[in-house]
């Protein structure tokens, strides 16, 4: 017998007797999603900023390139879209990057977390390599908690796919709280009113 | 028998003797405890979710050798490869063989408390094969070539200087910084390089989802994703109780797991792995090593319900007041020592009997595993297999050593929030039953439950 079929035997075997599956509750909440996301966001070493539209996110975007950053752009909405070039870059190529700019699908109120689909990356590592990270989302897309999250989210549409909350972190050294672990050293949530 | 029963006891001492060192790690891990107190209360719903949580498990384990198959087809399905292992050794195997065909020499690996339990690390080393543990605790304790004491905090038993010291012997940082800052940029950099540098990436497996074939993995640094994204093979090792039915599930359990662990609402991270990107292979492990026999016991196969967020390790006084090494086991802990004796029962008769029943791991565990229970059915079993005697006289030694320290007592000014801490559910219970008597009871003339209520009563 395999060790396949060995361990589904035994499993089968041993396993207790069946007990049902619980209904699951969304456990809706009538706040004000666009306060909390950003409360809970900051609170985790995110920043944020609210715009009215997608101008004030190029203002920046323009900001960040007149400093001489290398700047991955891949919000399709603005003008300077170069995501696609990058989606065969090899790590090494990706390590030097300063700041990247993505569209996030989903934002969750409860945690300030964003769902990051595989097609608003089209390269796994870019929003883990670069140095920071630039996360656009509308605000109607947010909503209170992760239940509400997974009745909009598809996790296999993509092959990948990410909830993303804060910068990367640590406390391995001696429980202190250190921002930029291995990945982003900064996360920045541009919150567009009208989109 | 009598050198490895003592070793938890011996062990213990020994990390008493530094009496500082000793009350910080006490007192650090209390603070962990209390940040998910405050995360736990910010939600109305968390007993509900605690509800959904043990029954979602409960129902999957009763169905688990079906929900297997359904994850393994639609994995397969998704062009990802699917192996089995019955033990540790086999497990080594596969993970060997694979990195071998593709003549991979250098790997990096993120938290997986399983290759631990398999000590993959040793047996790569010894076929030639380097493995790099990339989250920065990890890196720490490998650095100074020693196990994590901690499922989620693993080198918590080192203060700065230590890491300080280490890195200065190993990755030539200053000697003397002992700025977390300086040190955890330093590590950045060289574990980039091995990101970037390596072969094949290795990850565990938080959940893996049997609806759509797909496994979620969580971290805060992004170790895991630098490493799976940058690679061409990606092999991801879990034991088979990691799977849960359905997407929708993930809400429950995401929603616990790191406030239950750290008091943060999320990980900075929690990636869906479905399909490799493109020429990449994606492997996954499926682990039994003595799972399916701890299924078969039904005093303990709610051990499996556990999804290691180690909230019964920061709320346990034992725990905090003796260290994760003491346990002689991958996993250390009240869960620990409910799954250690599985594994080997002589090796691991001491465990149990280290605990003082006051239950706080029970009233913390998200997913409600009936732990303090566990760990006194243990205690019965080892004493009817001829374990107990031995391994009990020496945790009343480990009891006096951990609990009755007289550091304890000078912790806090008062002995009333000393106490909560050290019995943080027995506050009127003056000490706990256990310690007061300094005797356990014989087994098993009368239930836990009953037991302990009378116990109670008697205080
Ligand atoms: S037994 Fe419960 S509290 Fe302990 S690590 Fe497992 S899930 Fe967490």
């Amino acid at each position: 017998m395999s060790s396949r079929e060995q361990i589904l035997a035994s499993i089968k075997q041993n396993r207790p007797t069946l007990t049902p599956l619980p209904d699951l509750q969304s456990f809706d909440v009538d706040i004000d999603l666009k306060s909390k996301f950003v409360e809970t966001l900051t609170g985790i070493g995110g920043m944020c900023t609210i715009v009215n539209d997608f101008e004030t996110v190029k203002d920046y975007l323009l900001e960040q390139q007149a400093k001489g950053l290398s700047v991955i752009q891949g919000v399709t909405e603005l003008e300077g879209y170069n995501l696609n070039t990058y989606s065969h870059s090899h790590a090494s190529n990706l390590e030097t990057i300063d700041t990247v700019l993505i569209n996030g699908h989903i934002a969750v109120a409860e945690n300030g977390a964003i769902w990051v689909r595989e097609k608003d990356i089209l390269n796994r590592l870019i929003p883990f390599i670069c140095q920071n990270l630039i996360i656009v989302i509308a605000q109607k897309d947010i909503v209170a908690n992760m239940h509400k999250a997974y009745e909009k989210i598809t996790i296999d549409e993509d092959g990948y796919g990410v909830f993303i909350a804060g910068p990367s972190k640590t406390a391995d050294i001696e429980q202190s709280l250190v921002i930029g672990a291995h990945g982003p050293l900064s996360l920045k949530v541009f919150i567009v009113q009208q989109s | 028998m009598n050198k490895t029963i003592e070793d938890h006891s011996k062990a213990a001492s020994v990390f008493l003797q530094d009496e500082q060192r000793a009350t910080w790690h006490d007192e650090t891990l209390w603070f962990v405890r209390a940040k998910r107190d405050k995360a736990a209360h910010q939600l109305p719903e968390w007993e509900a979710l605690r509800d959904l949580a043990s029954q979602i498990k409960d129902h999957t384990l009763s169905r688990l050798d079906e929900y297997l198959v359904q994850f393994e087809t639609k994995a397969n399905e998704n062009g990802v490869t699917v192996h089995w292992a019955n033990d540790a050794d086999e497990h080594n195997r596969i993970i060997h063989g694979i990195l071998k065909k593709h003549n991979a020499k250098n790997v990096v690996k993120s938290k997986s408390m399983l290759t631990e339990e398999c000590q993959l690390n040793h047996y790569l080393r010894d076929h030639d094969i380097s493995v790099v543990d990339t989250d920065l605790g990890e890196y720490i304790v490998q650095l100074r070539e020693e196990q994590p004491s901690h499922i989620v905090l693993p080198a918590i038993h080192l203060k700065k200087e230590d890491v300080s010291n280490t890195f200065h012997k190993h990755l030539n940082t200053e000697k003397g910084n002992k700025d977390e800052v300086y040190l955890t940029r330093s590590a950045r950099k060289v574990l980039r390089q091995k990101f970037i540098t390596a072969d094949a990436a290795i990850t565990g497996v938080n959940f893996a989802v049997a609806e759509t074939g797909g496994f979620v993995v969580c971290t805060n640094e992004g170790n895991a994703d630098l490493g799976a994204h940058a690679n061409k093979i990606h092999i991801a090792c879990m034991g088979f109780e990691k799977i849960i039915p359905k997407a929708e599930h993930l809400g429950v359990f995401l929603r616990l797991l790191t406030r239950s662990a750290t008091g943060q609402p999320i990980t900075t991270y929690s990636s869906h792995f479905h399909r490799p990107k493109e020429g990449q292979e994606m492997h996954i492990v499926i682990v039994n090593n003595g799972r399916a026999n701890q299924l078969g016991r039904k005093d303990f196969k709610n051990s499996l319900k556990c999804i290691r967020c180690a909230a019964c390790f920061n709320t346990c006084p034992v725990y905090r007041r003796s260290g994760g090494h003491s346990y002689h086991n991958s996993v250390a802990g009240p869960i620990g020592s409910i799954l250690a004796p599985n594994l080997d029962m002589r090796k691991n008769a001491d465990l149990p009997f280290a605990s003082t029943l006051c239950g706080s791991c029970t009233n913390v565990c998200p997913v409600k595993i009936n732990i303090h229970e566990q760990l006194w059915n243990w205690r019965q079993i080892l004493m009817k297999e001829g374990y107990g005697g031995t391994a009990k006289k020496a945790s009343m030694k480990v009891m006096a050593t951990v609990l009755a320290s007289p550091t304890i007592y000078s912790l806090s000014g008062k002995i009333g929030r000393g106490m909560m801490r050290i019995m943080p559910w027995s506050v009127n219970n003056k000490l706990n039953p256990w310690y007061k008597h300094r005797e356990l009871p014989e087994p098993p003339k009368q239930s836990f439950t009953e037991w302990y209520k009378k116990k109670r009563k008697h205080e």
